[in-house]
């Protein structure tokens, strides 16, 4: 269990140093950053200066500890965009994402799950062909047009929602089922082949011969069972709301970190971007360890590898 | 499709027209012929563009701007407008003296006119699929976007395929310190948010088809890599790979004349099924900005296109120009799922998780 959680850590402390190492290689290579900020009339002086206050003087190496032990502050220097320090941008910005990425994720759970308990056990039936269409457009459909037809059909034709941004109780739900439907679909297929397997095995037929009532079985022992891959998933899921929500933001322009990331990249607002992106990655990351902590106390056969 | 005993004894009797679909459903399942036949065509729109677009793809043309498709009647309204000499900004139901003359070259100021109000334009065989905020044909440009999207897909599945495979191999033969350091560096490599990073790159390095591809390749080739080396370790045990280490071979022999075409069925099933994957993934950077730069006609970018053009919905915005593209991908993607998921079952049954 231990030498799991900890080649985990290592996973994650690795990966978020790698995604701090390519953003920094990348505003590096993205031009000097002093030319962008001083104009033709600047002296020599001034440029010394320049470099000297951003640390663009120093060797790259020097630079990137420094980048790395301000990151680790929380300081990730100032917006060009916004003229105030990107902590407090992002600080600003993150309860959106958080909101719009948990509801989400309650929508999927809320729409995958009984699906597939609902297609498992009544298979071939209209409910199970129903649950195959939302799983298969959920997996080919680009939550980009998706979201952009439900604004059509939910915004604009029959004005039921907002089209864009969060200045209405009900602006979260077209941006949550678009951005829900992938991980709905995704925990509908999960959880239906699990209980297919699980109401297959000899246990189940046990309950049965011993005469337990039909939804004891299906929710007492089959469901329990069949909800661990959903939940390895969950990791997954959770991590890539993260990503998935650079693309919603933008299509319902939400204030959140992925609206944020996009605007700052349109502005060459570097620094911003930088910020936005190690913290989304830290986001991810964190999400990700938490699950497999989750999972390895759950599922016995991790623990003990 | 065998009978299961736990079926039998918990799934109540299907409905009349859950039973009728679910043998189509089974149809498709068993010979995929509607996947099969689009992505076809998809192909064929991709190589053939050129010849059979029926338009320019970047021609712009102002006047025909936010044309509807084929099936739109044009829709006019009959208002009753006064005749004034000039008519003050905002008053719809005047009319000036000049434009009123053009009609009835009797009439006179003060006197009402019955005008016909044109609220939309019809569709006409000239753009099947309308046009876009630039008078741009949609059609066409979807027939040229299929170019993109295979190119992009082909290269980054030939490439980032090629290297997974390879370290793959290597990664499942010698194990040990090689072993770990290629799957540690996998492990990093799926655990980044890639499109926020690919995003960042492409901000950087600049909007070309090569770095979007290169990213994507970048990205790409773990996931060969993770599913050939647990390949690799079930079969390196097999007798016939000792045979061929008793008879001398090498290990570059053993790994591509021995190994690797027992690995080419799970190989071709994680290729279609990336397929899709590389194509969502290119179509979401487009949307976003960081594709292939404009005006080069992508699946993802149209989609963007037609952001701002939807006020009015069905009734007078112009829906079809982000609907049409979008449907393309889905098309495609779809029929890259379902094909995937046929040639599992065909090709190779461990692989299959979900019926």
């Amino acid at each position: 269990m231990q030498r799991y959680l900890v080649r985990r850590l290592l996973l994650a402390i690795v990966t978020l140093l790698a995604v701090s190492l390519i953003i920094f290689i990348l505003s590096r290579s993205a031009g000097d950053p002093v030319s962008l900020m001083l104009d033709e009339y600047s002296t020599q002086e001034d440029i010394d200066r320049m470099m000297a206050k951003l640390g663009t003087d120093k060797p790259y190496y020097q630079q990137y500890f420094i980048f790395l032990r301000d990151a680790l502050r929380g300081d990730f220097g100032m917006s060009i965009k916004e003229g105030r320090p990107v902590t407090d941008v992002i600080l600003e910005r993150t309860p959106a994402t958080l909101y719009l990425g948990v509801t989400s994720f309650v929508v999927s759970l809320l729409v995958g799950i009984p699906l597939g308990i609902l297609s498992s056990i009544k298979r071939g039936s209209l409910i199970d062909q129903a649950g195959k269409i939302v799983a298969l457009l959920g997996q080919s459909a680009p939550p980009f047009w998706l979201g952009i037809m439900l604004i059509i059909f939910f915004a604009v034709s029959i004005e039921l929602f907002p089209p864009y941004g969060r200045d209405d109780w009900n602006s979260i739900v077209l941006p949550a089922v678009t951005l829900g439907w992938y991980y709905a679909a995704a925990n509908l297929r999960l959880v239906r082949s699990a209980m297919l397997d699980v109401l297959d095995s000899e246990y189940i037929k046990l309950a049965r011969a011993k005469g337990v009532p039909y939804w004891g079985i299906v929710m007492r022992h089959a469901f329990r069972n069949a909800l661990i891959p959903p939940l390895t998933f969950a990791g997954v899921t959770l991590g890539a709301l993260v990503t998935g929500s650079l693309v919603v933001e933008t299509v319902f322009a939400w204030p959140g970190l992925g609206h944020l990331a996009i605007s700052a990249l349109y502005a060459f607002d570097y620094p911003l971007l930088q910020g936005v992106v190690v913290v989304f990655t830290l986001l991810y990351v964190l999400v990700a360890f938490a699950v497999d902590v989750l999972y390895a106390y759950i599922d016995p056969r991790i623990r003990y590898a | 499709m065998a009978v299961n005993t736990t079926t039998d004894i918990l799934t109540p009797a299907g409905s009349g027209i859950g039973t009728r679909l679910s043998g189509v459903y089974r149809a498709f399942r068993r010979w995929p012929v509607i996947p099969v036949i689009l992505l076809g065509l998809v192909v064929f729109a991709g190589i053939a563009a050129p010849w059979i677009s029926p338009h320019d793809p970047d021609k712009q043309s102002l006047p025909e701007r936010k044309l509807p498709p084929f099936w739109y009647d044009a829709k006019t309204e009959s208002v009753t407008q006064t005749v004034v000499q000039r008519v003050l900004p905002g008053q719809d139901d005047q009319i000036s003296l000049a434009d009123a003359q053009a009609i009835n070259p009797d009439i006179q100021i003060g006197e009402s006119l019955e005008v016909e109000d044109v609220l939309r334009e019809g569709g006409s065989s000239k753009f099947w699929l309308g046009t876009d905020q630039l008078g741009r044909d949609i059609l066409s440009r979807i027939i040229y976007g299929a170019r993109i999207s295979l190119l992009a897909a082909a290269v980054t599945l030939g490439v980032g395929g090629s290297i997974g495979v390879l370290l793959g191999l290597v990664a499942g033969w010698y194990g040990g310190v090689v072993d770990e350091a290629i799957m540690r560096f996998v492990d990093i490599l799926l655990a980044i948010p890639l499109v926020l990073i690919a995003l960042a790159m492409v901000a950087t390095l600049g909007q070309s088809l090569t770095i979007i591809v290169a990213v994507l390749t970048i990205f790409i080739w773990p996931r060969f890599a993770r599913q050939l080396r647990g390949e690799v370790l079930q079969l390196k045990n097999m007798d016939f790979v000792a045979l061929a280490r008793v008879a001398g071979a090498s290990v570059p022999r053993i790994l591509f004349v021995h190994i690797f075409p027992g690995t080419i069925n799970t190989l071709i099933v994680v290729a279609t099924l990336q397929v899709g994957i590389v194509i969502l993934l290119e179509a979401t950077l487009s949307f976003l900005g960081a594709g292939v730069p404009p005006p080069t006609a992508t699946w993802g970018g149209m989609v963007s296109d037609g952001r701002n053009h939807l006020a009015g919905g069905f009734e007078t915005g112009s829906w079809w120009i982000s609907t049409f593209p979008g449907v393309a991908i889905v098309l495609t993607v779809m029929s890259l799922n379902l094909f995937g998921d046929w040639l599992r079952d065909k090709l190779d049954p461990r692989l299959r998780q979900i019926e």
